[in-house]
């Protein structure tokens, strides 16, 4: 059974408007996708009815909010499948998460000429935490070798997997290409030579069902603000056994079991991890946004965005003048482009006069963006709540283009 | 909010100078060149001039970017050829003040009055201005130098 559209486009106001005397085509769902109101509500009862600080009042407000944000905690592990709440742990998102593996769990076991390995397609979030690393430590930064259909190159995998490589972090899914890389298989590589793995989940978690103990990675990171929950918050996943070894990142309350002068006793995990007052509201919003894609069902939005992406990959093919820049067999959600004589900037203004509002520019992507020798693409990506009329408005805003261009 | 007209923006002088930019090539005895970088929307100019005391006797320039940034650049090539640097200054100045909306007397504008579509487009005044804030650069300085406008 396909989506109820209309009933799902109700859920998400933001949809409803006119921009630019046309109405609102939001295709920009990778950068940051849109709010229901299931989660605009749960945000807004949890400051009406609930809110006060966390683990720390005897008080009836204070135990609903602790109550709401640790069962938002558990239901963050259902949706990827952890075995225990210790395992996930409140970020800002899956910039901070990555920046607290390389720094809490990397960098005490770095040392100089070792290697950190990463992809051609990561997302700065996912490259400059690592170089900052390799700075600190002396380390080097080895990048696994992409095609020229955005496909990882894996044919060298097995020699950059050394005795000097200490962790592996790699993307799920490109956010500038789509691609949805073979993670599983990458990772039981890695672990045959003992190397742990971290994943950048960012662009996954949105549009399929992700189950870390399936992977078995090590590390598991993804932001809210892509999967229909608010910005600043995101969740780390890391195994227990991993976490437990792992100092802390930050100091503060609320990571502590005791504190004096002489001695600072650390919490137990996850609170280890999460110091000073956490975004309870955004992890409340989190947790309703799982919830509605569960109610969705994350297969049917799997099957959806497919049937989407697959539509408007033949519409554009059959356009003249159009490259897609990302051909990989198995993508998720996003068609980057170039239209022929005409730079991405100047397209993302003309769309948005047309109503539709894509990405234009490097996606934080700039070695993908090397390879390819371009200086930008446009980029349109689709969530589940977008519909085929709106590939027509894509389409048609590309002849608007061409024919300002011509 | 009314919408800016994408034909006031991407007027026919505009399209014409991103399809055939004028003096667009390195300059060889240069004695001043800048880098000019948007870093936002990968747009990259490089700025040749010759000066003669404070007479711009050539300035090219060479880069890829959006069209509103290639023809901005291609008609400052065009404007400023045999000004002084202040006369550059202050026609800099101008520009700016039409594309952010204020009145300005257009005659003195001449053709670079074609950039005050840009006004309806507040993202785009940054494509406009890159190629002006790297010659700004260049004048001042007789080494390579590299600005960034985002
Ligand atoms: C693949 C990927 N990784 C990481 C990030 C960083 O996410 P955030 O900015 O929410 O921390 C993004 C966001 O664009 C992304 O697409």
């Amino acid at each position: 059974m396909s989506l109820d559209l209309a009933a799902i486009r109700r859920d998400f106001p933001i949809l409803d408007q006119q921009v630019n005397g046309h109405p609102l085509v939001y295709l920009d769902n990778a950068a940051s996708s849109q709010k229901p109101n299931q989660v605009i509500d749960a945000i807004s009862d949890y400051y009406r009815q609930d809110n006060a600080n966390v683990h720390r009042g005897v008080h009836r407000l204070s135990q609903r909010a602790t109550d709401a944000y640790e069962s938002a905690r558990d239901k963050v592990r259902g949706f990827v499948n952890a075995k225990s709440d210790k395992e996930i742990i409140f970020v800002r998102g899956a910039t901070e998460a990555v920046n607290l593996v390389a720094q809490s769990f990397v960098r005490p076991m770095l040392a100089k000429g070792d290697d950190v390995l990463i992809s051609h397609m990561e997302h700065h979030a996912n490259i400059v935490p690592w170089q900052m690393l390799c700075e600190q430590t002396g380390a080097n930064l080895k990048v696994i070798p992409m095609t020229t259909k955005g496909e990882l190159d894996l044919s060298g995998l097995n020699e950059l997997l050394n005795e000097r490589t200490k962790i592996m972090a790699i993307g799920h899914v490109s956010n500038a290409l789509g691609t949805i890389n073979p993670v599983k298989d990458m990772i039981a590589q890695a672990h045959a030579k003992g190397i742990p793995v971290l994943v950048d989940g960012a662009q996954a978690v949105p549009h399929m069902a992700v189950d870390v103990q399936d992977l078995d990675c090590d590390f598991y990171v993804f932001s809210g603000h892509k999967m229909f929950a608010p910005t600043g918050i995101g969740a780390l996943y890391g195994k227990q056994d991993l976490l437990e070894t792992m100092p802390p990142w930050q100091g503060g309350g609320d990571m502590i079991l005791s504190v004096s002068f002489a001695h600072t006793q650390y919490n137990e995990l996850p609170y280890k991890f999460e110091a000073g007052t956490p975004h309870i509201a955004g992890a409340i919003g989190l947790a309703a946004a799982i919830d509605y894609m569960h109610t969705i069902g994350i297969a049917k939005i799997a099957q959806h965005e497919h049937d989407l992406l697959v539509a408007a990959t033949a519409r554009l093919e059959a356009l003249d003048g159009i490259r897609i820049i990302g051909t990989a067999e198995h993508k998720a959600s996003v068609l980057s482009f170039m239209i022929e004589g005409v730079h991405p900037h100047d397209v993302g203004t003309i769309f948005d006069q047309q109503g539709v509002a894509i990405r234009t520019g490097h996606h934080c992507a700039q070695p993908v963006m090397q390879f390819f020798g371009i200086p930008a693409t446009a980029r349109a990506s689709f969530a589940f709540y977008n519909t085929f009329e709106e590939i027509d408005a894509l389409v048609d805003a590309i002849k608007k283009v061409q024919e300002l261009f011509a | 909010m009314s919408a800016g007209d994408l034909r006031d923006l991407y007027q026919q002088v505009i399209m014409d100078h991103n399809k055939k930019p004028r003096n667009f090539r390195e300059m060889s005895d240069a004695n001043h060149l800048a880098h000019g970088n948007n870093p936002l929307c990968g747009d990259a100019l490089v700025v040749y001039l010759k000066l003669n005391g404070d007479v711009i006797e050539d300035v090219s320039f060479q880069g890829s970017g959006c069209a509103i940034s290639v023809a901005s650049a291609s008609l400052m090539t065009e404007a400023l050829k045999g000004k002084t640097s202040a006369e550059a200054d202050a026609l800099y100045d101008l520009v700016h003040k039409q594309m952010t909306g204020e009145e300005v007397d257009t005659s003195a504008l001449g053709k670079l009055e074609v950039l005050s579509g840009v006004k309806e487009f507040p993202a785009r005044v940054k494509c406009a201005t890159l190629s002006w804030h790297t010659i700004h650069a260049a004048m001042d300085s007789d080494h390579d130098i590299s600005v960034t406008t985002e």
